[in-house]
């Protein structure tokens, strides 16, 4: 385990309780994708687990080392890139980043310097000043920064935000990279297909709390529901009464029965459908499944959990 | 003890430096030159001597220090403030440092700052007045220990100040008055008694420099 978090809280001095109780553990090599509304706590938590507030109460371990007695081991594996652009306007990309190098007690290293900045796309930026760069580049001079030490476990605090969707696929690329290296890494994100895409975990926080920590696949099992679609050869100008009781719906259009039904059951009713629909003598054009996406589970769960 | 990042905390301080040292170099041989055109030669044409030494000469130390003070000050205020300002602080939070680290690198940068600067005026000084030194030894080791308790009291500054304008407070009310009132441009004999006794109690500035 290289992460774990007991009972963390965190009250800030306006009295605000963003952090209550977190506890969580996190594997080495794993991808955590962390989801939640606005003001949720997602940051905060990594605020705090990352030494830039305190925590009120509670513990952080990473690999082993306590986050405030053994602050130098814990920190030196840690690489942070921050939600806000901040960075030095009339510094230079290679200087700010062999600055972050140095900064984890490691000398310049050229050729990783390089390494990282043309996988990054910025290699023919490097003596460029950050004020001259634009928003995404910027974003990935501050994953320069967090990796140019190094890191085993990588926090990327909304990594993608306005960045375009070419460089979103190649952002990925580079944490599946990480990855194969055996990085660990904790993104939060509001895109769920990002998490869907390149999390093998998902955690859901909304005010301040940890609502579910789940493996990706197993979580979109468990609230998995399937919609099948059924497109008709023939307009139907209604639906036939004997599916009125069942969760079939028609169209506008009246050319599609939808069936929405739940891949948890044992029975998921569409043999039972589809002998009805022939005996009915309705003939079928096309049948397709879907999955519903993350992002329909989550606005579920949180729903849930606010009633 | 990290002393790579002490390093690094050090360089990047003194790039900055480096990267405007046209001004760093240009305003505090101007300042001082302007100081012998007005204090020198329009006043000193009438005071002639303090304590025995051409008041030309006499001002260089407390030229010096008025520099070195607040360029220690502002220098070491600026150094901590600026990342807290724009950001770029999370850095050394979640960076594997010590507070103690943290200083060291930015207070030694602005005090290698502020005494370089200091150099430029004792050799600006040079030129239009007959310097002697009589206790070189003491006299760097002064100034050295000016260059860093000031460039702490700047640090401090730093981390407390909310705003640009509590970070210009101090050097401005404090460090400036407590420099002209310490008998650097005259012989604290020469004022009246009451402010006389007042000065006694002012430290800034040190006689045995001269
Ligand atoms: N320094 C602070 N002082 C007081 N309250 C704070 C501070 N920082 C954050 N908060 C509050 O804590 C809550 C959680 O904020 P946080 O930044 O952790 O949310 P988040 O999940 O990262 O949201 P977002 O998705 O918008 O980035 C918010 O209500 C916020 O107002
Ligand atoms: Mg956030």
């Amino acid at each position: 385990m290289l992460l774990e978090v007991n009972e963390l809280r965190k009250t800030y001095a306006t009295g605000f309780e963003a952090l209550k109780g977190i506890s969580l553990k996190v594997n080495k090599g794993e991808i955590l994708a962390l989801l939640g509304p606005n003001g949720a706590g997602k940051t905060s938590l990594i605020s705090t687990i990352c030494g830039i507030t305190n925590p009120s109460s509670g513990s952080v371990f990473i690999d082993g080392y306590d986050i405030s007695k053994n602050f130098r081991d814990a920190r030196k594996l840690v690489g942070l890139v921050p939600q806000d652009i901040t960075l030095e306007p009339f510094e230079k990309v290679a200087n700010t980043i062999n600055f972050s190098r140095g900064l984890f007690g490691k000398k310049k290293d050229d050729a990783l310097t390089e390494k990282i900045l043309t996988k990054l796309a910025l290699w023919d930026k490097r003596d460029s000043r950050l004020m001259e760069l634009s928003g995404g580049m910027k974003r990935r001079v501050l994953i320069a920064k967090a990796l140019i030490h190094e890191p085993r476990l990588l926090f990327l605090d909304e990594p993608t935000a306005s960045v375009d969707v070419e460089l979103r696929q190649s952002m990925w690329n580079v944490v599946a990279d990480l990855k194969k290296d055996g990085v660990t890494i904790i993104l939060t994100t509001h895109y769920i297909e990002e998490a869907e895409a390149i999390a093998d975990r998902v955690g859901i926080i909304n005010k301040g709390e940890l609502l579910l920590v789940e493996e990706k696949t197993s979580l979109m099992q468990k609230f998995g529901q399937k919609i099948l679609n059924i497109e008709l050869q023939k307009r139907l100008n209604q639906l036939p009464k004997e599916f009125s009781q069942e969760n079939v719906k028609l169209s506008d259009d009246g050319l599609t029965l939808t069936y929405i039904y739940d891949t948890k059951q044992k029975k998921t009713g569409i043999t039972k459908l589809l002998s009805n629909l022939s005996n009915s003598g309705i003939n079928l054009r096309d049948i397709q499944t879907d999955q519903s996406s993350l992002e329909e589970i989550f606005v579920n769960l949180v729903k849930e959990k606010a009633e | 003890m990290n002393f790579q990042a002490v390093k690094a905390i050090y360089f990047f301080e003194m790039a900055r430096f480096f990267r405007t040292l046209l001004q760093s170099f240009v305003s505090p041989v101007i300042s001082t030159s302007l100081y012998f055109v007005v204090f020198g030669t329009a006043i000193g044409s009438r005071i002639q001597e303090v304590e025995g030494i051409s008041y030309g000469a006499f001002i260089v130390p407390g030229l010096i220090m008025l520099s070195v003070m607040t360029q220690a000050t502002s220098n070491g205020s600026f150094g901590i403030y600026f990342p807290k300002f724009i950001g770029t602080i999370y850095e050394l939070l979640s960076a594997p440092i010590s507070y103690f680290e943290i200083i060291l690198g930015y207070v030694g940068a602005a005090a290698t700052k502020a005494l370089f600067i200091g150099l430029v005026i004792l050799a600006t000084a040079a030129i239009f007045v007959d310097l002697k030194i009589l206790h070189p030894v003491a006299m760097i080791l002064f100034l050295v220990l000016t260059c860093i308790s000031f460039s702490l009291l700047g640090f401090i500054l730093g981390i407390w100040a909310r705003n640009f304008e509590q970070l210009q407070l101090v050097p401005l009310l404090v460090v400036t008055p407590l420099v002209f009132l310490g008998g650097s441009f005259y012989s604290v004999s020469m004022l009246p008694p009451i402010w006389q006794t007042i000065s006694l109690f002012n430290k800034l500035v040190g006689t045995f420099f001269r």
